[in-house]
């Protein structure tokens, strides 16, 4: 037990450091967010009152929490899907061979890439005062609960395609298809309560919307832009992390 | 498993590994001896490392018996990865960890109380002379330290035996070299097997005994000698004007095969080349323009069992994959 214990502290010990020696990698990640809150997040709040209505600051203000979550969705699934090439050109392989189980090395995996979102969520969170947006010491523990929420969720949603795909090029499909309309469709960059039906439909059973929802609750705290309860929130995201992460090491456990 | 000999230290019998498509290992019978050092030969592709693979606990079989230091591949695997030492084709070191880093993580992994992992750093270390650079991140090394580095990292836990798929794959020929006198050294200073793999002709002589292995199969097994005792002599290789001619005469004085060889020339072998030239050009009835003798090497091995050249196979996805992340940590 200790050996396996062990063994998860070493993946992810190893992940950690990677990521503070990977100053481009830290600097890079701001880029995205920065450029869709400032940028995309200030032209569409302008551009309502071209179009008659006001609501530009308080869009602004909707937007920051699903930025948070952006964050920690790309961040917890590229590490996670880093796995496709560390298994057979990285320090993955070397892994595999030693004398610990598959779940510890899954278990390290998941909580290595959750740290790291977690890390770069909460950097995002520093731009809070530009907005007006208070984030006090018990605000930012609840955010940082949620934010791991979402990040297992989405960890383990990538160990099980990692484990499934073998190459670099369904990886690309894999973005595009996959992690990109569960973005656009989470709630993060607009309410979907507005919307047509069929999204409200797929975005039911999206589970980065609950995970957004949550977020938006626990930094705006504000019950007039909630969609569904807090409870339903966390048990959602709870209960996919424990089926999705029994499923994962079932998967990544399987040899060829 | 009462008829396994004690001495090997490696069983492998019938194994079978069948991909959805192709049997990449067909129906293979081998074992390996403890403390020697063992050579798989063959092309790209011939199914080395999908055996390596299985033997190391990475890939199951299909069919077959493995076993390891007494223990079976499938039922025991994390026995036998506390007595195996790995030094993979592909690079699988972290780059961004210093090279005490990555022993020190292996240390964890493997379980080595922290202050006996401090000095078996230090001691494999020295023994592959990457002490001056220990505290250097690995992206900074060339490829044949970051393949020196990976020895000692497989030799840090003590292994039993330490395998070696493609050691010097992909580097310069004087780094190759160096590469093979750690390895050589190694043996004469550890009791160790090594299990080593390359399709690098020449280098494998270093090995007590070499499995020929090609399209999954072993087609032949034996010590180098033994191997070129195959082809019964000095190979003779023949420019002439004639070679109709000249067959017909060589096969009246040795009566032996002749083969047709690059540039019009032809080839054969004879046991004593040094009293045969003289002789065989004196009374030639055609023109000789060039002749040429030499020793045999697994090269002419391997073209006599299998009637081709060890060539490189088509870059397949893998490959492609391959030279794209060389390329990236190259950065």
């Amino acid at each position: 037990m200790k050996k396996e214990l062990i063994g998860m502290y070493t993946i992810w010990l190893r992940d950690i450091k990677r990521y503070f020696r990977d100053k481009p990698r830290i600097i890079g990640s701001f880029a995205q967010p920065i450029l869709f809150l400032f940028v995309l997040g200030t032209g569409i709040a302008s551009s309502f009152s071209t179009f008659g209505g006001g609501g530009g600051k308080e869009f602004l203000n909707f937007m920051f929490p699903g930025i948070v979550g952006m964050t920690v969705l790309f961040t917890s699934f590229f590490s996670a899907m880093s796995i496709v090439w560390d298994r057979e050109f990285g320090f993955l392989r070397e892994v595999l061979v030693a004398p610990i189980s598959r779940t510890s090395i899954v278990v390290g995996k998941l909580l290595g890439g959750s740290t790291i979102a977690m890390i770069q969520g909460s950097i995002i969170l520093l731009f809070s005062p530009l907005l007006n947006i208070p984030i006090t010491f018990l605000i930012f523990f609840k955010v940082l609960g949620i934010m791991f929420l979402v990040a297992m969720t989405i960890s383990t949603m990538g160990i099980i395609l990692a484990s499934v795909i073998k190459s670099m090029q369904a990886f690309q499909v894999i973005t595009n298809f996959l992690l990109m309309p569960m973005f656009f469709l989470s709630g993060a960059l607009f309410p979907l309560n507005n919307t047509v039906e069929w999204m409200n439909v797929v975005s039911k059973i999206n589970p980065l919307s609950y995970g957004i929802d949550a977020m938006r609750f626990a930094i705006l705290n504000n019950s007039e832009l909630q969609l569904y309860p807090m409870w339903l929130n966390i048990t959602v995201l709870v209960c996919l992390i424990v089926v999705l992460s029994v499923l994962g090491s079932f998967l990544f456990n399987r040899q060829e | 498993m009462d008829n396994i000999n004690k001495n090997n230290i490696i069983e492998v019998k019938n194994l079978v590994k069948q991909f959805k498509k192709v049997k990449a290992v067909d129906d293979i019978t081998f074992s390996v001896k403890e403390d020697e050092i063992f050579g798989f030969l063959g092309p790209n592709g011939a199914g080395k490392t999908t055996t390596i693979n299985i033997i190391c606990t990475l890939l199951s079989k299909t069919s077959g018996e493995v076993i390891l230091n007494g223990y079976d591949v499938s039922r025991e695997r994390n026995k036998i990865r506390t007595c195996i030492g790995m030094v993979f084709q592909d690079p699988s070191l972290d780059d961004r960890l210093t090279a005490l880093e990555n022993l020190y993580f292996h240390g964890l992994l493997y379980n080595i109380p922290r202050k006996e992992l401090k000095v078996r750093s230090e001691e494999v270390l020295e023994m592959v002379n990457l002490t001056n650079r220990k505290n250097s991140l690995v992206m900074t090394y060339s490829g044949g330290m970051k393949r020196r580095l990976e020895i000692a990292r497989g030799l840090l836990h003590y292994p039993k035996i330490l395998f070696l798929d493609e050691p010097t794959l992909g580097l310069d020929p004087q780094t190759r070299n160096k590469i093979w006198d750690y390895i050589i050294k190694l043996k004469k200073n550890k009791k160790i097997t090594i299990f080593l793999t390359s399709h690098y002709m020449e280098e494998t002589e270093i090995c007590d005994r070499i499995a020929i292995i090609d399209e999954g199969k072993i087609i032949a097994l034996d010590s180098p000698e033994n191997l070129k005792n195959i082809i019964g002599g000095d190979i003779i290789t023949i420019l002439s004007e004639d070679n109709i001619k000249l067959k017909e005469y060589i096969n009246d004085i040795t009566g032996v095969e002749i083969h047709d060889a690059k540039e019009g020339k032809i080839r054969f072998e004879v046991k004593d080349s040094s009293s045969f030239i003289p002789k065989f050009i004196k009374n030639s009835p055609v023109k000789i323009l060039s002749i040429s003798a030499r020793k045999p090497t697994l090269n002419d091995v391997f073209l006599d069992l299998t009637g081709r050249e060890i060539r490189e196979e088509n870059a397949s996805a893998k490959d492609t994959m391959r030279m794209r992340m060389r390329g990236r940590m190259r950065h």
